[in-house]
């Protein structure tokens, strides 16, 4: 066990210096999967049982995005008081689909617009038992 | 031989927060439905009921929890459950059994009772299943309506006031229905005032959940003849397709798309009214009402383009023009939609129906549609579930 906070989610993401998400491809029709598919894939023409674990693009556009003005239901744990983030849709041009997350702290939706580019990150979220939080992905504005 | 069915009877119970079971909403709708339709609950052969999630075992077997309820009379049963599709999904199960001529008078229920705030997820740590996913990193439903309402504003140059104009419309359709629960007309102001929730949308640009049961009484076109309901308003098409693979639209639950290598993105809206179209073998041009699920103002514009009654990206426009006001080209939500009704899930899909069918009889009061000849639903829910069903008189 590595010190730090741990991914809020096992096995949704790398956590080395360049952080990716971790998918999965289809070895007979070539589509990817996020969160991972590893038994069958969901194209109805392919019968494909065969996938490699990927790492999806760190980078894309902005497909669309919002923010959350209210603390969310559990299982989201949030600190008191609340402090609002923003959420973006990425469009991934190479595995031509579209990933969600929060968008890295700092970053509100008057900074955001469809077609800007986009990279990944990690950071923390509160968690109901970590003081540290949990880390998990996040698109962040391209420097 | 003719795939209609006719709906000679309709019932709800008010939507509200009123925290009773669902079970009496369920009753009282049926109760007002079979005394709309003049027959006796002994002469009801199926019981089709749309389950809810949040009322415990009775809540999954309601078909059998409402049949129960009005009192065993040896009917057969059946409980669907689609989501925001339940309602339509039993219908279909009622119109499966009537055109097969296994029944010729089927009960179609579904009530909810629902609790305060955001729809949360079942309990416990569940990587496996999106929608625990989804809330764990801080995605609710909102997101979703927000993600759609902002990429309208990015691509076709929409509004926050073209939203608002639409609850603006809806608050003023709803405001003399005796069965919505929010009975207020709002400003543009007043939209403009609420709290912003997940921008562009504010807490009265998105829907509520609610209470409330519906009901329908529908019955071979042959027994309607036979207890004098010849021209009963028709079910021409229930639509419940599953999306196309892969998918455009980021949908609930999700937290990513379906990968479209290779292969064309379809919209799974867009499919839902196609396929209703094709069932019934009329077009978007024969329409003259229709009950849309509004589950952001957003959201009804999307829905006003998949049934086809504009232009991609027109949608707004034909708002500000008053085309989608009763009084208008094409009126849209004359019920109030789900902006004066709040969702109760089980319930809105038949609820919509319900709508129609007092347009198509000219039976909706202030807020009727002239003329009302034809008119369509469109609904959508989570897990691939949604609906159209088409009404003619």
């Amino acid at each position: 066990m590595s010190d730090g906070p741990q991914p809020v989610i096992e096995g949704f993401f790398t956590t080395g210096p360049e952080p990716a998400l971790l998918g999965s491809r289809c070895t007979e029709c070539g589509v990817y999967y996020f969160p991972r598919q590893e038994s069958m894939c969901r194209n109805p023409d392919c019968e494909s049982t065969q996938f490699e674990i990927v790492e999806l693009s760190r980078t894309g556009k902005v497909w669309s995005f919002t923010d959350a003005c209210y603390k969310p239901p559990e299982p989201y744990h949030a600190l008191e008081p609340f402090e609002p983030y923003a959420i973006a849709a990425v469009e991934l041009e190479r595995e031509k689909m579209i990933v969600l997350g929060q968008v890295a702290t700092g970053v509100g939706v008057d900074q955001l617009r469809a077609g800007l580019p986009m990279e990944l990150v990690l950071e923390t979220i509160p968690d109901a038992n970590e003081p540290a939080g949990k880390l998990t992905w996040k698109w962040k504005p391209v420097a | 031989m003719s795939q209609d069915i006719a709906i000679i009877g309709a019932g709800m119970h008010p939507w509200g927060k009123w925290g009773r079971n669902f079970v009496d909403y369920g009753v009282a709708a049926a109760r007002e439905a079979l005394n709309d339709a003049g027959i006796a609950w002994r002469d009801v052969q199926f019981v089709s009921g749309a389950a809810t999630m949040r009322c415990g075992y009775p809540g999954y077997v309601a078909g059998a929890t409402f049949a129960q309820a009005l009192g065993w009379q040896g009917a057969e049963v059946n409980t669907s459950y689609a989501a925001c599709a339940s309602g339509s999904q039993a219908l279909a199960a009622a119109r499966t059994k009537i055109l097969s001529g296994q029944a010729e008078v089927a009960l179609v229920i579904g009530a909810d009772t629902t609790p305060k705030g955001f729809l949360a997820p079942a309990k416990g740590e569940r990587p496996d299943d999106p929608d625990w996913v989804r809330f764990r990193v801080g995605i609710t439903n909102p997101t979703y309506f927000a993600l759609w309402a902002r990429r309208r504003m990015e691509i076709f140059g929409d509004t926050q006031e073209d939203f608002a104009a639409v609850k603006v419309k809806n608050a003023r359709h709803g405001f003399t229905n005796p069965k919505a629960r929010y009975r207020k007309l709002f400003t543009m102001e007043d939209v403009a005032a609420s709290a912003m929730v997940a921008n562009p949308l504010r807490l009265m640009d998105i829907c509520a959940t609610s209470d409330g049961g519906a009901a329908l009484i529908v019955c071979s076109l042959d027994y309607a003849r036979r207890i004098g309901k010849a021209n009963a308003p028709r079910i021409a098409a229930v639509s419940t397709v599953t999306p196309t693979y892969p998918s455009a639209i980021i949908e609930m639950p999700d937290i990513a798309t379906d990968s479209a290598v290779g292969m064309e993105a379809h919209s799974f809206r867009a499919a839902l009214p196609r396929k209703a179209y094709e069932e019934a073998g009329i077009g978007p041009e024969d329409i003259s009402v229709a009950e849309v699920y509004d589950l952001s103002t957003a959201a009804e514009l999307d829905w006003i383009e998949d049934l086809q009654l504009c232009p991609r990206g027109d949608a707004a426009k034909l708002v500000r023009e008053g085309a989608t006001t009763v009084g208008g080209r094409i009126p849209v939500n004359p019920s109030g939609g789900l902006a004066c009704f709040g969702e109760a899930v089980p319930a809105q899909a038949i609820a919509q129906v319900c709508e129609l069918t007092w347009q198509l009889r000219g039976q909706a009061g202030e807020r009727q549609v002239e003329g009302a000849k034809v008119g369509i639903t469109g609904n959508q829910g989570l897990f691939g579930h949604g609906s159209s069903v088409i009404v003619k008189a």
